[in-house]
């Protein structure tokens, strides 16, 4: 069963922040499907939080075919974010930015340079995206 | 959805003094409203009209359907836990709950003895002797066993200890889990709601800053920072909630429904702390006030 836990410097609001974590641990396949989601008020107790938002991220989830409300049951995952063909192409992006970051090191960059960099770069390609 | 809470222009005036003026709301049912403004911004008046222990100056204030403090039946809708959760000191954990008993019709006498047991409370002890996180939690008790349709807590946690704080606002959602209840609790510290809200109401000044759902809020409002600029050339969607300039650089908090398309602006993420401070130190708008002037009666 998952373990929630809230992060409340994120910026990130808390609801976002369950919903996150589910999909992470799917991804992650952590979660597979037929387990059982905590109750909300088992989530309420473990991290203090309205259950109104635990809900919400719950039927979020269900709204995304994650998983399933049974009543009187709980709270089920029906799918997987495990997808083999992205974890396959891991591996060979890894090793290019591996490659990448010894090429930005040797330019004299220092981590924060690089981190900086980055940022700039992740930020501009998706707003270009979205324009 | 119909508010649970409905002020319309809502006033109160002590002596001469304004303690809050032209207060214009809705709180929705259903869920947990965190009222939050620095102290003397009128949140205890506010909840004091509500529970019907104050009676407006001027404008209307409306209750779980009901004016507060009608009656009977509007009574027993209603709970509400003062400021510093106050007991009777000379009495035991047990008369309180015999108090209770006799006072509410609604009472739930099972529930009531099933979290003093829980939190193991000594029935004999007198509640001047216990420790303040257990007081606090007696009061929560006699707050839910009542069985309200909205709770009202006036800065419940305040005087908690951070342990004793966190297991407060534990007890509270499990209840909202439990009992569907609509709660609205006020504090002065942003940082012992942010969990526990989905709705958030600033008040400063007798007058409501923002309101709404927590999760809209986060979603429209953005720190931008870049190189400096003047702000008459943002685009007129973008409301500036707090400026503040380097003589390179500029960081703004702004509200907006749009994405931000200037490649300019790095955007972040605010934190609901951040978000409430920068309306807590806002200038009052020129042309937006409709406050009497407190500052002339004085």
């Amino acid at each position: 069963m998952i373990e929630f836990h809230l992060d409340d410097r994120s910026g990130v609001s808390p609801y976002l922040q369950l919903v996150q974590q589910v999909r992470r641990a799917l991804r992650l396949g952590l979660l597979r499907e037929g387990d059982r989601l905590p109750t909300v008020r088992d989530v309420v107790a473990q991290v203090t939080i309205n259950p109104n938002t635990v809900l919400k991220a719950y039927r979020e989830l269900e709204h995304a075919g994650l998983v399933t409300a049974r009543p009187g049951a709980g709270t089920f995952v029906t799918a997987t974010l495990a997808d083999a063909t992205l974890t396959a192409a891991y591996g060979p992006l890894r090793q290019d930015l591996r490659r990448w970051l010894a090429k930005a090191r040797l330019a004299g960059l220092a981590d924060e340079d690089i981190e900086a960099l980055f940022m700039t770069t992740f930020q501009s390609a998706t707003q270009e995206d979205i324009a | 959805m119909t508010p649970v809470l409905r002020a319309r222009a809502l006033g109160k005036m002590y002596k001469q003094r304004w303690a809050l003026t032209g207060c214009t709301l809705d709180i929705p049912a259903g869920h947990v409203t965190g009222l939050v403004g620095p102290n003397g911004a009128g949140k205890s008046t506010l909840l004091n009209l509500a529970a019907g222990m104050l009676t407006p100056t001027s404008g209307t204030i409306e209750v779980c359907g009901g004016r507060p403090g009608s009656g009977p039946a509007q009574l027993a809708k209603v709970g509400f836990v003062a400021q510093d959760t106050p007991t009777y000191p000379g009495l035991t954990v047990a008369d309180h709950l015999q108090l209770g008993a006799r006072l509410n019709p609604g009472w739930d006498d099972a529930l009531a003895r099933h979290r003093i047991k829980r939190l193991a409370l000594d029935p004999a002890r007198p509640a001047g002797k216990l420790s303040g996180g257990q007081r606090a939690q007696l009061a929560l008790t006699l707050g839910i066993a009542k069985r309200p349709e909205l709770l009202m807590l006036d800065e419940p946690v305040a005087a908690l200890d951070p342990l004793a704080r966190r297991e407060f606002l534990q007890d509270l959602m499990d209840a909202v889990a439990e009992y569907g209840l609509s709660v609205v609790l006020s504090s002065h510290l942003i940082a012992d709601l942010e969990r526990v809200c989905d709705h958030l109401i600033v008040l400063v000044g007798s007058k409501v800053q923002v309101a709404g759902e927590v999760e809209d809020l986060l979603a429209v409002h953005h720190r931008l920072s870049g190189p400096r600029r003047d702000l008459s050339t943002l685009p007129a969607n973008q409301h500036v909630i707090s400026a503040s300039h380097t003589d390179r650089q500029t960081t703004l908090l702004v509200r907006t429904d749009d994405p931000i398309l200037d490649p300019a602006w790095s955007v972040g993420r605010l934190s609901l702390e951040d978000l409430v401070l920068a309306y807590l130190s806002r200038p009052a708008e020129p042309g937006h006030d409709h406050r009497p002037a407190r500052e002339v009666v004085r």
